[in-house]
């Protein structure tokens, strides 16, 4: 592993998106566009007040794990990664290379729609707002991470796109959105507790609901853990050989 | 049993005894035996789907399920440290469409340790200065396949495996990238190029002839002729197979 690889990987990742305009743009105003929806549909109601941190959230952790899957199985498809494979660089390098380089794109996404939920939609947090970003980009690199060590998984664009809702959507049933989690049934709030969008919105609806990071510490480290083993599973996924 | 290293104590560049690869269950190299020599250009010639791709990749170390004794700059191949000596140029063009050829360049001299002057330099070699600002996406096919062979040349690699570097290109870059060649071997690089055009076959000093996963084959283009009364490498091929299907019917 070396810091100038890894780094090398990110620059070069966001040169990429540096010429992709359309996506940078998607990617910061697309969660803009949804939020204030949602704004204007419950105007002059708490909903926005209540579930807006949990929606700036999630933002990050769909988006992120969408780009990456692409982005990565354009690398396998390519030709691109096998060639890195014959170079000096570490597999470690290429993976937090990539986490890195989503990491920045994420927190220019969480500021961007904070900013606008805040200002814009009129969203009042009773909690840190600043907790509320670190979250959100917590969530983006989750998101990268499952992302990268997904796209193992997917041999073809149709398998990427699917791995989407195979990951992402069961989390969203059983993470104490849909239904208080101490009301599931028993098998499924121990289902949840292994999952990590439980901790990041558990995280974001305490800061909703003005708590501050004492209150949050416990789930914002096991949000740490996660991407820690995220990226663990993502490097190891990574062949240098492939048949 | 034969010479592993040169009369001078140069290890070869490549050398396979035995090596067999399978893909999807199915060996598509089997038994190949193989000398590439130190400081030459080595033509692996043979039809789409002889194998010569699936011999590449196992050479620079990427291609799974290889079995026997493959040894690359006198170390198994896939070593660690080989991969500071490799220059690999893949078949289609595996470079980055999003980014310009600049860009490209320096991310792969970032991890080959190269400087930017040799950004300058591989770019000069490949006769795509003019472009270097240019994004991938918009070059044409033979100007991609030109910016990941320039990607190869970076740094100084002992061993260029190069997978058909030269498959569509117009007959003068054609001509200019041999001439490329033959001065990296003359200042001691080896080279091991694949072409499925026989007449490259005269520019290379050695030719390995494969077809169906082995080597038909391995000599000198005048080796080869007068082995078998052939006129050109193509008709030493054909008579091979001949020969080859012949001795297999008898």
């Amino acid at each position: 592993m070396s810091a100038a690889w890894m780094l090398a990987t990110t620059q070069r990742v966001l040169a990429q998106l540096r010429h992709d305009h359309r996506t940078v743009a998607l990617v910061l105003l697309l969660p803009c566009l949804l939020l204030g929806l949602v704004a204007w549909m419950f105007d002059g109601t708490d909903v926005l007040d209540r579930f807006g941190p949990v929606l700036v959230g999630f933002f990050p952790l769909l988006v992120m794990f969408l780009v990456t899957s692409v982005a990565t199985l354009r690398e396998r498809t390519t030709g691109t990664l096998e060639r890195l494979m014959t170079m000096p660089i570490g597999k470690a390098d290429v993976v937090l290379g990539y986490a890195l380089a989503f990491a920045v794109l994420a927190t220019g996404q969480a500021l961007v729609v904070v900013g606008f939920a805040t200002w814009v939609c009129g969203m009042d947090v009773a909690g840190p707002v600043g907790l509320m970003v670190v979250v959100a980009v917590l969530n983006a690199v989750l998101g990268s991470a499952l992302g990268l060590a997904g796209s193992a998984l997917a041999r073809t664009e149709f398998q990427a796109v699917q791995l989407m809702p195979a990951v992402i959507l069961p989390q969203v049933v059983t993470c104490g959105l849909l239904m208080p989690r101490d009301q599931m049934p028993e098998v499924l709030e121990w289902v949840s507790r292994g999952l990590p969008l439980t901790y990041a919105v558990d995280a974001m609806q305490h800061i909703a609901a003005g708590s501050g990071w004492a209150d949050v510490r416990g789930a914002v480290g096991a949000m740490a853990l996660f991407v820690v083993g995220a990226l663990a599973l993502g490097v190891a996924t990574l062949r240098r050989r492939t048949p | 049993m034969r010479k592993k290293v040169d009369a001078d104590g140069t290890p070869a560049a490549v050398r396979a005894r035995g090596v067999r690869v399978e893909r999807g269950g199915r060996p598509v190299v089997d038994g190949l035996d193989l000398t590439v020599p130190a400081r030459q250009v080595v033509g692996l010639l043979g039809p789409s789907g002889s194998g010569k791709t699936t011999l590449m990749r196992a050479v620079v170390g990427v291609q799974a399920h290889v079995t026997g004794d493959l040894q690359v700059l006198g170390r198994p191949a896939g070593s660690p440290d080989l991969r500071r000596r490799l220059g690999y140029m893949t078949q289609s063009a595996s470079v980055y469409v999003d980014l310009t050829v600049a860009e490209n360049l320096r991310y792969a001299a970032a991890i080959q340790g190269a400087g930017r002057d040799d950004v300058a330099r591989v770019l000069d070699e490949v006769d795509l200065t003019g472009h270097a600002r240019q994004l991938v996406s918009t070059l044409s096919g033979g100007e991609r396949s030109r910016v990941s062979l320039a990607m190869a040349l970076l740094g100084a690699p002992d061993l260029l495996v190069l997978d058909e570097p030269t498959v569509g290109l117009d007959p003068v870059l054609r001509r200019s990238l041999w001439d490329l060649f033959a001065r990296l071997r003359d200042a001691g690089r080896s080279l091991l190029v694949s072409s499925h055009v026989m007449d490259e076959a005269s520019r290379c000093d050695r030719l390995v002839l494969m077809r169906d996963g082995a080597v038909l084959a391995e000599g000198t283009l005048g080796e080869l002729l007068v082995r078998t009364g052939a006129t050109d490498a193509e008709g030493a091929f054909l008579a091979l197979v001949d020969a080859a299907q012949a001795a297999g019917a008898a």
